[in-house]
């Protein structure tokens, strides 16, 4: 059986985004972002392309400095040692140029010593046992997504940011991983999940974040969202419409 | 052929984690830095032996330690010769990995120390035509290893400054038998690595 989370986890909530704006140049990336996130559930990131769902959880991640603005968990503002709690899944995975046991060893590594039996398992759990002296770089996209999830749950995580990690897989490697990532949460890890897909959304979503163009419209609870959006920039988005 | 590994080993120990270290940092003198490193891998051989020369001799700043025209000596002015050759070429190389791991890397939170080991380890096949350089440019030398070693036989005589003894005393077949000799273990050394690296381009470790 496979732990998701040290039996001590410390508290990272309320997130807390304030006044954060974020720019590239001479781009406006993120636009006075304000939300406080309680929830311990799955917070799901939607919106169109160019909306600035990415940049939103690289910020929460501290892979980039807001330009203006904070972020705070549990009013502590956001450190190494706080990242070390986090883990993310990008959308493209990296994948070290080593095989697949040891691209989850290295991982492991950061906390301190290799166990090797946990990774093991964690491979297992993934359906990645019979890969594990394979070359990494060679494996299927949807593999790959599956090792990227390993590697970042191996890190025991409170905190996993996922960047839209079923885009363009099967209907399986969708469900593993939707799997996974809810069994994780149940376990105790906080989800925050980017994605397009509708219907991953309303199946795995507890609260859900709607950003456009860099400003975040809704932060709601998922039936909320669906049954009820309060912006016609949301209603659009959900019947499938280009937002102008 | 042992002072040149011994060279080169030291070389790589030195060059590997500089070249890794200055791809991975940013800092404003950092290009200033990357500037003179490829400058100085065309050092001229005879000038570094020159300098070695002069700060080993026995009225230079380093003379006390008596190492002009010992094996060390030899050892410290192809160290000299080789190690900007393996940090340059070791720089642009993980600078390329680096594009790819950069953002995972931060995603961790290693330290630098942790990354650069991995840049070494997972840039290693690529590494290896670096070290193949460095191997090339020690193995051929003889400029700075014939003025600081004083090619003295049964003690600092490699078979590039044989040759040159033997060519000038016009003893050109076994100059010739030793350039051969000297051809065929850089080419076997070429060739071993050619063949790790494409076995390594299969599983896609390149």
């Amino acid at each position: 059986m496979f732990k998701y989370i040290e039996n001590t986890p410390i508290d990272l909530f309320p997130i807390k985004i304030e006044k954060l704006n974020y720019s590239s140049g001479n781009n406006q990336i993120i636009t006075n972002a304000n939300i406080t996130i309680q929830s311990k559930g799955i917070t799901v990131i939607m919106g169109p392309n160019g909306s600035g769902k990415s940049v939103l959880v690289r910020l929460l991640h501290g892979l980039l400095t807001p330009t203006t603005g904070y972020i705070s968990y549990n009013n502590n503002s956001l450190d190494k040692s706080i990242r070390r709690r986090q883990a993310m899944v990008f959308q493209t995975p990296t994948l070290l140029r080593r095989t697949v046991l040891s691209n989850i060893a290295f991982a492991d590594s950061i906390n301190g010593k290799i166990d090797l039996a946990h990774c093991k398992i964690l491979l297992n759990l993934l359906g990645l046992k019979s890969f594990q002296s394979y070359p990494a770089q060679l494996l299927s996209a949807g593999e790959k997504q599956r090792l990227a999830l390993a590697r970042a749950l191996v890190l025991k995580p409170y905190i996993l940011f996922l960047d839209e990690p079923t885009a363009n897989l099967d209907p399986a490697s969708i469900q593993l991983i939707e799997e996974i990532v809810q069994n994780a949460n149940k376990s105790g890890v906080k989800i925050v999940f980017i994605t397009h897909d509708i219907g991953q959304a309303k199946r795995i979503a507890d609260d859900i974040i709607f950003l456009n163009k860099g400003e975040i419209l809704e932060y709601t609870e998922t039936n909320l969202f669906f049954q009820t959006p309060q912006t016609k920039e949301t209603a659009a988005y959900l019947d499938g419409n280009i937002i102008l | 052929m042992k002072i040149n590994l011994i060279s080169l080993i030291v070389a790589c120990i030195i060059g590997l984690p500089a070249g890794a270290g200055l791809a991975i940092t940013r800092f404003p003198t950092k290009n200033i830095i990357v500037a003179i490193s490829n400058a100085l891998m065309s050092l001229p051989p005879v000038v570094v032996g020159l300098i070695v020369y002069l700060y080993l001799s026995r009225s230079g700043p380093l003379g006390w330690l008596e190492l002009l025209y010992t094996p060390t000596a030899m050892i410290i002015a192809q160290v000299i010769l080789v190690t900007p050759i393996i940090t340059s070429l070791s720089c642009q190389i993980i600078e390329d990995l680096q594009e790819d791991y950069k953002e995972y890397f931060s995603s961790l939170v290693i330290s630098p120390q942790k990354a650069i080991k991995a840049y070494i380890y997972d840039a290693r096949y690529s590494l290896m035509t670096v070290v193949l350089a460095g191997f090339g440019r020690a193995i051929s030398e003889v400029g700075a290893v014939i003025i600081v070693g004083g090619n003295i036989d049964h003690l600092t005589r490699v078979m590039t400054t044989s040759i040159s003894l033997e060519t000038s005393k016009g003893n050109l077949p076994l100059a010739l038998a030793l350039g051969l000799i000297l051809l065929i273990i850089s080419l076997s050394v070429n060739f071993l690595a050619t063949f790790l690296k494409n076995s390594a381009k299969r599983k896609a470790y390149v």
